[in-house]
């Protein structure tokens, strides 16, 4: 298409993200039409336009086109939650661009190599074992997200980094109001500083005291006087990963269970292939759908559309992940040929840096809750569970479930 | 088929050892790619030619 073809930004939809979920594992219905006619203009909640693009290829050539800048101190750039723009002002390096977001990114490689994960699964796997052991102590019926879909990944991230789990109450509560939609500017800025102030005070006994923790070979190796990072971008980056590194993890074992009791046809997989099963969990739920949000830096064209420099973008990864002109069927459940190639981690050199070790962490959680509950059902029908329409990662507050007691 | 990576552009996804680990790894110290095979045999191309679509920073070049 040419540019002249090209529909400019003055074709706006009357939509505004984020849009809201209708059957809660699909996304949103208004993804279909927005796919069909390609990247469209809507509305955030601070009433600044973006376009959403939702197409599997657009959303490919988007997050790996350098005509789209992640720097979210560039004026414009878009917010679903508006009350976090004060994160942006001095942005860890899911919002900058190389070589600063190089320079972040580039230490922490290590720490989440395929081989460093393979190496922290015999942990995981006692960790899961342990709490499915208080499941089953405690007796049913139980809240899954409280007793083992958000403590599995909060253990391991804590683990990794180096955080005492024992403080676990108070940064899940921090992260609770960061990421949900009803909490107040005045709120999230002070959960921001508190949760800061912990890590601060977290990164001076990692240099008194340094142990085998990314926490610690940060604090010992990368942060200046020693290594190329000031301490504030150091403290950034440790908040990003212990949030990003359990809340996402946590909604995909709520929501992958819910998914898996409705397709008992599936469950075998969880025995013969665990990996491709937790690759179509990844595609289905999308729960990342609202985060790649970027700015264009120069006029450009993507998928039939006339972007202009200065206007932001969100690349809907949900939408991309049910392009029936990339997944046969994707509104079934079913795991597929080129399994890997959904984009619920992203794409481009933001793609999640935490996805292997999310990967292991399902593949090894979910196999072990079906083979130690295999009465496992629903408490409340899953049209009527607690869903966080509100957040910008989705999943479930709450996951009441039951199984029959052989104590 | 001649396989080379750009290990500057590489952020260690790690999807070219997941679909082809017999011909591209992460380096043990930094984490980033490494061919360890250039010329790899006819039956691993598929997997190859699978994790050069994959990767999300696109650092790896196959030509055949």
């Amino acid at each position: 298409m040419t540019d002249s073809m090209a529909r400019p930004a003055t074709d706006q939809s009357s939509l505004e993200l984020p849009l809201r979920r209708q059957c809660p594992m699909a996304p949103p219905p208004e993804y279909e039409d927005l796919r069909t006619n390609g990247p469209t203009r809507v509305r955030t909640p601070d009433g600044t336009w973006v376009w959403a693009v939702t197409r599997y290829q657009d959303v490919k050539t988007m997050l790996s086109s350098p005509d789209f800048s992640s720097d979210g101190r560039t004026p414009g750039f878009p917010a679903i939650k508006p009350e976090l723009r004060a994160l942006l002002a001095n942005p860890p390096f899911v919002r900058t661009d190389p070589p600063e977001h190089t320079s972040e990114r580039r230490p922490l490689i290590p720490e989440f190599t395929l081989r460093r994960v393979q190496e922290l699964r015999p942990g995981v796997e006692r960790a899961t074992s342990e709490l499915l052991d208080g499941m089953q102590r405690q007796g049913p019926p139980a809240d899954l997200v409280e007793m083992l879909a958000l403590p599995l990944p909060s253990l391991v991230i804590c683990q990794l980094l180096g955080v005492p789990y024992s403080d676990h109450e108070f940064f899940q509560a921090r992260a609770r109001v960061l990421i949900s939609q009803n909490s107040s500017p005045g709120e999230a800025t002070t959960a921001i500083s508190e949760l800061f102030g912990y890590m601060d005070q977290l990164l001076t006994s990692k240099q008194r005291n340094p142990a085998d923790d990314l926490m610690s070979r940060l604090a010992t190796e990368h942060m200046e006087p020693a290594g190329e990072l000031n301490r504030d971008r150091v403290l950034r980056m440790c908040a990003l990963l212990l949030n990003a590194g359990h809340e996402t993890t946590a909604n995909m074992i709520a929501l992958g269970t819910v998914v898996l009791l409705q397709n008992p046809d599936q469950q075998a997989l969880l025995r013969e292939s665990p990996d491709r099963l937790v690759a179509e969990l990844l595609r289905y739920l999308s729960i990342a759908d609202l985060v790649p949000a970027r700015i264009a830096v120069r006029d450009t064209e993507l998928g039939g559309a006339a972007i202009r420099a200065g206007e932001g973008a969100i690349a809907l990864l949900a939408g991309a992940n049910w392009d029936p002109e990339t997944f046969d069927e994707p509104d079934r459940f079913q795991v597929r040929p080129d399994d890997q190639r959904h984009l619920a981690f992203g794409y481009g050199v933001h793609q999640c840096l935490g996805a292997n070790l999310a990967r292991m962490e399902l593949e090894v959680v979910l196999p072990a809750l079906f083979e130690r509950l295999p009465t496992l059902r629903l408490d409340t029908p899953a049209a009527n569970l607690d869903y966080k329409h509100d957040g910008v990662v989705y999943g479930l507050h709450r996951l009441p479930v039951t199984w029959e007691d052989t104590r | 088929m001649k396989v080379t990576a750009d290990r500057e552009v590489c952020i260690g996804a790690g999807m070219c050892v997941l679909t082809a680990p017999a011909v591209l790894d992460q380096d043990e110290d930094d984490g980033r790619v490494r061919v360890l095979d250039a010329d790899p045999p006819a039956e691993a191309h598929p997997a190859v030619r699978e994790a050069e679509r994959l990767c999300p920073s696109r650092a790896i070049s196959v030509e055949s």
